[in-house]
């Protein structure tokens, strides 16, 4: 990898939640690098630490009861786990935009959206209200608006919409790295091609850098150059979107692959990972996933797992991979 | 060929808004065999699944008939309909929802049973739920658990035996699978298809996800805004798909594979408002294709191949690519 | 750590083809807590609450044991010149009041008149007034017009308006003041209920159940009532307490138990003329009401933050 800046370097990030019921271990030791102008796409089911590992990025977990055990976060070279918090405010929304999963509650239902776009400008720039309005206008004609309904409320829009004028807002200072938390889960499909070909025409515009977090296999498709599999806080699989398709190494990434309906490919029957995710709170010591996978050996259960990067961008957490003749051939196990 | 088990003559539910008439769905008609599956696909608002209840009478309908076995469910009183519900099941769409959280997964899986006396003592209760729970794939030991110290999934198939425990004919799932990660889908869908088969089950599987109705149904019906746009056997639907609506939404799907991407319909603008219609195409102010002739009446369900309806003049006029 | 159960082979029966069979995660052992358990365990991490319910059950043995260890006649109302307007001392712990009673054995005797309106008024007014709520939240419509507006006429009537024309009209006692105070309650109860009904009314589980072949009824006394319970369980604490400061009030006023009978209002209006002197014969009625409020109130609280995270779930 040449050593040009990155604009996100996330290394080692260890996220723990204290609740009653024991140490909620969400994230656990995970590595993520992202380029200039690139798109990740952070694929895993409910529970993984998607949502988890977006927010520290931005240090948004709530502390209590979360709390950054260890790890480092740069952002376009700025170490945030140094900075205060009044430093961070003014990084958020400008350097960094995150778009949250559900747009029927992330606007403010009494402001009208125009405003609300601007008052995302006006709080990172110095420009006078009727500029920043005028800026959250062309937003709105970005997103696919038409500048009239600035003056509407949040309940005048339809779902699509208001999804749109979140990323409006997100998008209002240009910000270089996008962080997508399942954007189009509460969308019906037609608006979530129309809202994903928007977050597609705005990157090609403005070169801006993303981070989509997703559960669907199909979006990471279409909207990412590379791809990384959590399950259980940990990255299970990481590389680019050739390496993890068709030379899945992962178990648990196979099993995903072959749950899936494929419309291309009308099977008889859905292979199904059995067995339930793990409870948080009693994440076992070595492989996370050895419980529910086929190919675990007695190893993978005692022994703590690294990273074993196969090729220059293919990385794989698990131990089997440390033979050199093991080898996932996706198709081949079912 | 035996008559349907199934057949629904211009099912019809309006509501009264402040805003005017709301035709949630207008003038459905279809017909299911025995053992087979329908697959109602479309996307909010389209009324899929108001048609499901309605064919519960969870809903009542406006107009219309619904026939089961021979039989209209609309016209049944009180207590002809509480019999009848023995034999048309609901697996509804929330895990989370569906379940009453004050209630143990023995005695939601019991409450048929028990409401319609298909159990002789409390013993038979027990033994009825054990099995049941066994068909499902839920582990014995969560006989006296609550729903919500359960995951997605299992409470999902408390839903399914509560719904099995009358030996209904027939089940209509209500997106039963939208709410559960990928992984469990798969777990939940292949229980349906192996229960499908072995208890000769006729299913109305409602859905928004094409992809799922795909896997699970002989034949599928496109809803668009309260009407069937285009139906046809499965296999059909999806390699020649000739309703526009039914193309942009094949084509919106993001398909996980690194093959080359066809180019992709954009539906412009969003839904249109379902109050006070008029008898117009509903599509025709999305539709990519739409021609002056769109802006007439409703164009009615013509038949274009063999099982194969679609309600468009583009295509009745045989000019679809 | 990974506890690999036999048992969990039968959760994958259709996909059990591989030879994981003991080692499929059963990671999630939850305890088979009942409900009711699980906000016990809740309450009793509430130091507030814990210290509101001790104190509570120690006045209710107060009355239990006041009932043994005193007798009415010879030493809560009978009179003694001699022992009048003593200060509180070794021989009287509360001091005497103006008929020589003794105030310590007046207060704890008279606890069982607060508790006892308290509970039996607002066990009415719960039983009436959460009825009508179900009724009018469940089946919507007129019947929801009609119980509710009925409900807003009778809600900003004070209950001591109330109480003082009812005891014009039917005279004074024990009864009469239960019946008014409980009165005031129901539409608070029927308020709440309804709002609790309108929140359940809607949920699938519902639908699911009339699906299943429940009749309306059956609905509304299996599904609907014990998922209402914890907002009107919640109100009934927190209705007892007020009702046990309204009866104060009305017994201070005259209106409410009528003397000799040591009820705590009662027991401070009878201190009025004589505050400035001796004070401590209000003091201690006074601390009482207080203290019972109190640990009902904190009781209340608890309930209601052990009760809540359950609606979430």
């Amino acid at each position: 990898m040449s050593e040009t800046k990155k604009i996100l370097k996330i290394e080692d990030l260890t996220v723990h939640y204290d609740t009653e019921n024991g140490i909620v271990r969400a994230v656990n030791g995970i590595n993520i690098t992202l380029d200039h102008k690139e798109a990740l796409g952070l694929v895993g089911e409910t529970g993984a630490g998607k949502t988890t590992t977006a927010l520290s990025m931005l240090r948004l977990i709530p502390d209590p009861p979360g709390r950054i055990v260890s790890g480092s976060i740069e952002i376009d070279g700025l170490d945030l786990m140094s900075k205060t918090e009044s430093e961070l405010e003014k990084i958020r929304g400008k350097d960094v935009a995150m778009i949250f999963q559900d747009p029927m509650t992330a606007l403010n239902p009494v402001f009208p959206v125009g405003e609300q776009i601007a008052e995302s400008i006006r709080i990172h720039e110095h420009v006078s209200y009727q500029e920043a309005m005028e800026r959250a206008n062309e937003m709105l004609e970005i997103v696919g608006i038409h500048r009239e309904r600035a003056k509407d409320y949040p309940h005048q829009l339809s779902g699509g919409m208001k999804q749109r004028v979140v990323i409006a807002i997100a998008l209002a200072c240009h910000a270089k790295l996008l962080i997508a938390d399942e954007p189009t889960t509460a969308l019906d499909v037609t608006i979530q091609a129309q809202v994903l070909e928007l977050i597609k025409e705005y990157r090609e515009r403005y070169h801006t850098s993303l981070l989509m977090i997703t559960h669907d296999l199909g979006i990471v498709a279409e909207t990412c150059d590379r791809v990384a599999v959590m399950y259980a806080g940990n990255i299970v699989e990481q590389g680019t979107l050739r390496d993890v398709f068709n030379h899945t190494l992962h178990p648990y990434t196979e099993g995903l692959f072959a749950s899936l309906p494929n419309i291309n490919d009308r099977a008889a029957r859905l292979n199904s990972i059995p067995g339930t995710v793990p409870d948080p709170t009693k994440i076992p010591d070595g492989c996370v996933f050895a419980p529910r996978c086929s190919y675990a050996a007695d190893n993978c259960i005692k022994s703590p797992q690294r990273d074993n990067w196969v090729s220059e961008s293919h990385m794989v957490r698990c131990s089997r991979y440390e033979e050199p003749s093991f080898k996932i051939i996706r198709g081949n196990a079912t | 060929m035996s008559p349907p088990i199934l057949e629904v003559n211009n099912l019809c539910k309006h509501f009264k808004t402040k805003r005017g008439l709301l035709q949630a769905v207008d003038h459905v008609s279809f017909a299911v065999q025995k053992g087979s599956t329908l697959g109602v696909v479309g996307e909010s608002g389209c009324g899929k699944s108001t048609v499901g209840r309605a064919i519960l009478r969870l809903i009542e309908p406006s107009s219309g008939e619904v026939l089961f076995e021979g039989r209209d469910i609309t016209k049944l009183n009180a207590t002809q309909l509480r019999e009848c519900r023995r034999d048309i099941q609901m697996i509804f769409q929330d895990p989370f929802a569906s379940l009453d959280p004050r209630k143990t997964v023995s005695q939601i899986i019991s409450e048929p049973l028990r409401l319609n006396k298909i159990a002789r003592n409390k013993d038979d209760v027990e033994k009825q739920v054990l099995a049941l729970m066994d068909t499902v794939g839920l582990a014995r030991r969560w006989f006296n658990t609550y729903p919500h110290q359960m995951d997605g999934g299992r409470r999902q198939r408390i839903g399914i035996a509560r719904a099995l425990a009358v030996h209904p004919k027939l089940i209509v799932c209500d997106e039963p699978v939208s709410a559960l990660d990928v992984s469990i889908q798969a777990q939940i869908l292949n229980l349906l298809k192996d229960l499908q088969e072995q208890m000769g089950l006729t299913c109305i599987f409602i859905t928004h996800d094409l992809s799922v109705v795909h896997h699970f149904s002989n034949e599928i019906a496109v809803m668009y805004l309260g009407r069937i746009v285009e139906k046809a056997p499965a296999e059909e639907l999806f390699a020649n798909p000739l309703h526009p609506y039914t193309r942009a939404l094949l084509s919106a799907i993001p398909i996980p594979e690194l093959t080359e991407r066809k180019k992709r319909i954009l539906l412009q603008g969003e839904i249109t408002s379902p109050i006070d219609l008029p008898d117009t195409c509903r599509f025709h102010k999305r539709c990519y294709e739409a021609m002056d002739v769109c802006k007439g009446p409703e164009p009615a369900l013509k038949e274009f191949s063999p099982g194969h309806f679609v309600s468009c003049y583009r295509c009745a006029a045989g000019k679809t690519k | 750590m990974i506890s690999p159960d036999n048992s969990t082979g039968k959760e994958m029966k259709p996909d059990m083809d591989r030879k994981q069979a003991d080692q499929i995660t059963e990671a999630l052992e939850y305890k088979r807590l009942n409900f009711w358990a699980e906000i016990w365990r809740d309450f009793k991490k509430n130091k507030g609450a814990m210290i509101g319910l001790f104190t509570f059950i120690v006045i209710i043995a107060i009355t239990i044991l006041s009932e043994f260890l005193f007798d009415y006649d010879t030493q809560v109302i009978a009179t003694s010149t001699a022992d009048m307007l003593q200060s509180p001392s070794g021989g009287h712990l509360f001091g005497t009041d103006q008929y020589g009673r003794d105030i310590l054995i007046r207060v704890l005797y008279g606890a069982r008149y607060s508790l006892l309106i308290g509970i039996c008024s607002v066990f009415v007014s719960v039983l009436v007034g959460s009825t009508l709520g179900i009724i009018a939240g469940y089946f919507g419509g007129l019947m929801e017009t009609i119980i509710m507006r009925t409900m807003d006429v009778f809600s900003p009537i004070p209950s001591i308006l109330l109480a003082v024309c009812l005891t014009t009209a039917f005279g004074q006692g024990l009864g009469v003041l239960m019946f008014s105070i409980g009165l005031v309650s129901v539409p608070s109860f029927a308020q709440v209920a309804r709002a609790s009904v309108l929140t359940i009314r809607d949920q699938e589980f519902i639908e699911a159940a009339r699906a299943s072949g429940a009749r309306e009824y059956q609905i509304i006394l299996s599904h609907v009532l014990p998922n209402a319970l914890s907002p009107i369980l919640v109100q009934s604490t927190l209705r007892v307490a007020v009702a046990i400061v309204t009866a104060s009030a009305l017994s201070f006023l005259g209106l409410g138990v009528p003397p000799p009978m040591p009820e705590w209002g009662g027991m401070l209006s009878d201190g009025r003329s004589f505050i400035r002197d001796y004070s401590y014969m209000t003091l201690f009625p006074g601390l009482a009401i207080m203290v019972t409020v109190l640990s009902i109130n904190m009781v209340g609280d608890g309930l209601r933050d052990a009760m809540d995270p359950r609606l979430k779930r």
